[in-house]
């Protein structure tokens, strides 16, 4: 049994619940056992680093301080928690006049003693895909999805050592284990504009339609993302007739791990995936 | 007095903007050139002319989504994502205020959200919003619909210990 910590931030406990849902499902599944950061708060997201440096680097310095209470990994599902776990990590580890004053501000001490990892690292470094393979009962056979990483689980490279941050590869693997058939397309990791979503919504429709255009030629019948916020804006916002269906990547594994309860997650998709579930019997 | 310049690159507290060599491998990646009166490296070039004005008072800053493609390929390692971070806070701080107002609309909705109650509750987010922008219609069939599949929690668990997040936003207030 693998135990880490589990941050699942804001959007996990609404419009992603079938994120945190399959993440639960499919972590117990694999033997990590998930243990939810203690009365956690929101990592501010764009909107605080866009307004806010200081504010930006706080809010998760309070959720890190309490993670640090137990010597393990959190797990933060969500790319964009994940990336603002990073930076405050990247910071407070590098300039130690901010470390300083942001411990003064939140009113405990950092020690940068746990590894801030996202979901897919864990099963892919800790559980490996041969154990996941174990467990696969039901091959995805037709499945053809595009890997969207999307921006933040990766940029900048230097703060959130993950995959290759121009062609990362560990997602195709995963899906690949999953029996589903990985295609390759040159827009893994071009920005969605999901933090837009609201406020520029028009701006985004295009960003989102030239996604779903280059999936199709890639061959792609789905998308695969590891991001709430990539999933609600691809899910959302592209045109009428343009969309494919979008999956969390735990969504699929605990489909091909012949989990139950799935139905009920893809139920709450925009873009209906059930149809070409069925079609290729999957469901 | 510090130059335009001069005040950018002491906020950024890094790599100065001016190592920049202007190959605009930035502007080829920035998903948002389609968007921006200016583009990323230009917005470099009028920080180096001193165009304070013109560029706190574009939209260009609002516009960046923080995608951090720039940083990722700019052979200098010039944070031109952060760089527009900085931009937007001196923005509202000398009271220019945003070019692109709903954007800074939401941000203020999310904090404030926050603040209220440690995590973010969707449509209290959504709500918020809409008054504080005035775009109230937009939207609403697509709330309604998520609302009907049981995507939407109009209450969610909230942080129980508000003293500590109420005393962060106390002490990064800006002036």
């Amino acid at each position: 049994m693998l135990k880490v910590s589990y941050y699942p931030g804001c959007s996990l406990h609404g419009t992603a619940k079938e994120y945190d849902q399959s993440v639960r499902s499919v972590s117990r599944a694999l033997g990590i056992d998930l243990e939810e950061v203690e009365d956690w708060s929101c990592c501010g997201a764009s909107s605080a680093h866009s307004t806010n440096f200081k504010l930006s680097i706080a809010l998760p310095a309070r959720d890190l301080i309490t993670a640090e209470k137990k010597a393990q990994d959190v797990m933060v599902p969500c790319a964009a928690c994940f990336n603002r776990f990073k930076t405050a990590e990247h910071h407070l580890c590098h300039d130690p006049a901010l470390k300083a004053e942001i411990e003064e501000i939140v009113g405990g001490r950092y020690q940068g003693s746990v590894a801030i990892r996202n979901p897919i690292d864990i099963i892919v470094s800790d559980i490996g895909l041969e154990a996941l393979s174990a467990k696969v009962v039901k091959k995805l056979a037709g499945l053809k999805p595009v890997s969207y990483y999307g921006c933040l689980l990766l940029r900048p490279p230097e703060v959130c050592h993950f995959d290759d941050a121009e062609n990362p590869v560990l997602l195709d693997r995963i899906l690949t284990t999953l029996g589903a058939e990985a295609r390759p397309w040159s827009f893994k990791t071009d920005c969605c504009g999901g933090s837009l979503t609201i406020s520029k919504t028009a701006i985004v429709t295009k960003m989102v339609d030239k996604l779903m255009k280059m999936a199709r030629e890639a061959g792609a019948n789905c998308l695969v993302t590891a991001c709430p916020i990539c999933t609600a804006n691809l899910d959302m916002r592209a045109s009428a007739g343009a969309g494919l269906p979008v999956f969390y990547f735990t969504e699929l594994a605990a489909l091909a791990m012949g989990q139950e309860g799935t139905e009920g997650w893809f139920k709450l998709h925009q873009t209906d995936p059930r149809p070409l579930l069925k079609e290729l019997k999957l469901l | 007095m510090k130059s335009f310049l001069q005040e950018v690159n002491e906020k950024i507290n890094g790599v100065p903007v001016q190592r920049c060599y202007h190959c605009r491998k930035c502007t080829a990646g920035c998903p948002m050139t389609q968007a921006m009166e200016h583009n990323p490296n230009r917005v470099i070039k009028m920080i180096q002319m001193g165009r304070r004005e013109a560029v706190l008072n574009s939209a260009t800053i609002w516009l960046c989504v923080s995608c951090e493609t720039c940083i990722t390929r700019c052979p200098n390692e010039v944070d031109i994502a952060r760089m527009m971070d900085v931009l937007r806070q001196m923005a509202i701080e000398t009271g220019v205020g945003a070019k692109e107002k709903n954007i800074l609309k939401f941000h203020e909705a999310f904090l404030a959200n926050i603040r209220r109650g440690g995590r973010i509750n969707e449509p209290s987010l959504m709500v918020e919003y809409k008054l504080k922008s005035g775009d109230l219609f937009s939207d609403m069939a697509m709330g309604l619909d998520m609302f009907m599949k049981g995507k939407l929690s109009l209450i969610s668990p909230r942080t129980k210990d508000m003293e500590s997040v109420r005393r962060i936003f106390e002490k990064t207030r800006q002036s």
